[in-house]
């Protein structure tokens, strides 16, 4: 028990605006763990209810968590996006690296490489495995290339940028793997927009099954109401221990979510290390990082409360001493 | 402390349970409001409540007039009137000292203060040393008594009963009315409604009578012999007991 100082006034019934503070304080501290200790003296009732919100908020985390990997996968990829130039036969190697040299200083490039064709030809023998064919061919007949990296590029400046490189003399083709970067961001987008429609429509669910259960609560304790209401219960004092029975349901449920994903993110970590290294990928995968971990209890404790406000508003109402 | 002004309360479906009472309860005054059953006493208290709406009329209880208060004024209003109920409204889920602190807690009183003042009204009703027990293991009497220990624990200005002995056998219905005496030897205005006439026609306070929603009689008892004793029988036929 806390220590106080004894009030100079407590005989009378106004109290000071401090003493006020702290008793409502005292209060709210009282209901919330009362409410959390209600919960806790029926498990099996809070589990079942905990498990429905944990579950149907993992859904839209797992989600989350996997879009936030692809976005970051996807970035990867088009940063390391390749403009590749096939310089015509007629241009001379000195030619060739005269004009990488001057599409080097451009702004919009940010590295350059001159590949001749002999070049061109140790590295396919090196990494195609197919050396043997190319050295039964008379002669080389790979073209001299250029690899171009472009800065900061997005569709529209990489389709421009491509149309430019095209018409420069001595250039055959300049090749920018723009679509599938395209496709990609496409289907990141649409994803998006079914996971927040999922998100939504979960949260919708969170809502009902916590007002649910702070209806059938309301409806248990019927009889309190009534008394608490007769003696002078402010409609607040009366709602106040189920606002915090909903925050706690919603509250456990983000935590058994998080606890949950966490889980999968072991289950699934290593095998899926293992995939990327085979395309050589050194993405790492993110689970759910601290700050948005507690976003997601943030957002689910609230998600509780507001459900059961919506339940007390309802069903409170109408209980009136009669 | 309370005025009733041409009261009258008609329930929907039309059911007139009090027509155009009058009737004033001067500060720490202590009446007994009686007659037989469905004659509107319990309507009449909730009125006092602010459990129902009068149809007709005005009620005034320490200068507010209760037609004009706000839905959000009530529970304040309320706190300043204690209530003892027949069924004595206790919660079981709780023990005997925390259903007596309920509305010091309401109210917010800090933890201390609320606790001597508990205990204090525990005392009075002489069940301090049952403070830890749970009500259902309590008798009728016990029960009632904790009952009217939380109706004063937050020293109201008025008391209410609605047949507080009413369960109880004759000489418990007289220790409770007994210490009902008692708070308002010390100030506080009281309405008690009671059919048991035997009972408070011994105690000699104000008697107001109700009959069919009417306000028939308004007396003190006891009265000259002879005068308004039979009058009040003939009135009231099977009321007294």
């Amino acid at each position: 028990m806390s220590k106080r100082k004894p009030e100079s006034g407590a005989k009378q019934r106004q109290q000071t605006s401090t003493s006020r503070l702290k008793s409502l304080w005292q209060s709210h501290r009282a209901v919330a763990l009362l409410s959390i200790r209600k919960l806790i003296g029926e498990p099996a009732a809070s589990a079942m209810t905990i498990a429905v919100i944990g579950i149907a908020l993992l859904l839209p985390t797992t989600l989350f968590v996997a879009m936030n990997n692809l976005q970051i996968l996807s970035e990867g990829v088009s940063e390391s996006s390749r403009i590749t130039l096939y310089l015509a036969d007629t241009l001379s190697e000195a030619e060739g690296r005269s004009l990488s040299e001057q599409l080097l200083a451009r702004p919009d490039i940010s590295t350059g490489a001159y590949i001749s064709p002999t070049q061109a030809a140790e590295e396919f023998r090196e990494y195609s495995g197919l050396g043997d064919v190319l050295s039964e061919l008379e002669e080389n007949p790979l073209p001299a290339v250029i690899v171009l990296s472009p800065q900061d590029i997005d569709e529209a400046s990489g389709a421009a940028l491509l149309t430019e490189l095209n018409a420069l003399a001595g250039v055959e083709s300049a090749q920018l793997d723009l679509e599938w970067i395209a496709r990609l961001q496409r289907f990141l987008d649409l994803a998006q927009r079914m996971s927040t429609a999922l998100m939504l429509i979960l949260a919708l669910a969170v809502l009902f099954v916590v007002g649910n259960t702070i209806r059938l609560a309301i409806e248990s304790r019927r009889a309190e109401i009534v008394v608490v209401k007769l003696v002078g219960g402010t409609d607040s004092y009366v709602a106040r221990p189920f606002l915090y029975t909903g925050f706690w349901y919603g509250l456990g449920g983000g935590v058994l979510a998080w606890l949950l994903l966490s889980l999968i993110m072991l289950a699934l970590g290593g095998p899926l290390a293992a995939l990327l290294a085979l395309y050589d990928n050194q993405h790492t995968v993110h689970g759910l990082s601290l700050l948005s971990g507690l976003v997601l209890l943030t957002g689910s404790a609230l998600l509780g409360w507001l459900g059961a406000w919506i339940s007390v508003r309802q069903h409170l109402a109408a209980i009136e001493p009669r | 402390m309370i005025k009733f002004d041409n009261v009258s309360k008609r329930y929907p479906g039309g059911h007139q349970a009090l027509s155009q009472v009058n009737f004033e309860l001067g500060d720490g005054e202590m009446a007994f409001l009686t007659g037989r059953s469905g004659a509107g006493k319990s309507t009449l208290l909730k009125l006092i409540m602010l459990m129902e709406k009068t149809s007709q009329g005005e009620i005034v209880v320490n200068g507010k007039n209760l037609a004009r208060m706000p839905r959000d004024q009530i529970p304040f209003y309320r706190r300043r009137i204690g209530v003892v109920f027949q069924d004595h409204q206790l919660l079981f889920d709780r023990t005997v000292f925390d259903n007596v602190a309920l509305p010091l807690q309401i109210e917010g009183y800090p933890k201390h203060e609320a606790d001597r003042r508990v205990r204090a009204a525990l005392d009075k009703v002489g069940l301090l040393k049952k403070e830890k027990m749970n009500p259902m293991a309590l008798s009728g009497g016990e029960q009632q008594r904790i009952g009217i220990a939380r109706a004063v624990v937050n020293r109201p200005q008025i008391l209410l009963a609605d047949e507080p002995t009413g369960n109880l056998d004759p000489e418990l219905a007289a220790e409770i009315m007994t210490l009902l005496e008692q708070f308002n030897q010390v100030g506080v205005s009281m309405l008690i409604a009671s059919h048991d006439l035997s009972l408070i026609t011994r105690l000699s306070h104000r008697i107001l009578t109700l009959h069919n929603g009417q306000l028939i009689n308004d007396a003190t008892y006891p009265v000259p012999p002879g005068a308004g004793r039979r009058a009040e029988a003939e009135r009231c036929p099977g009321s007294a007991q």
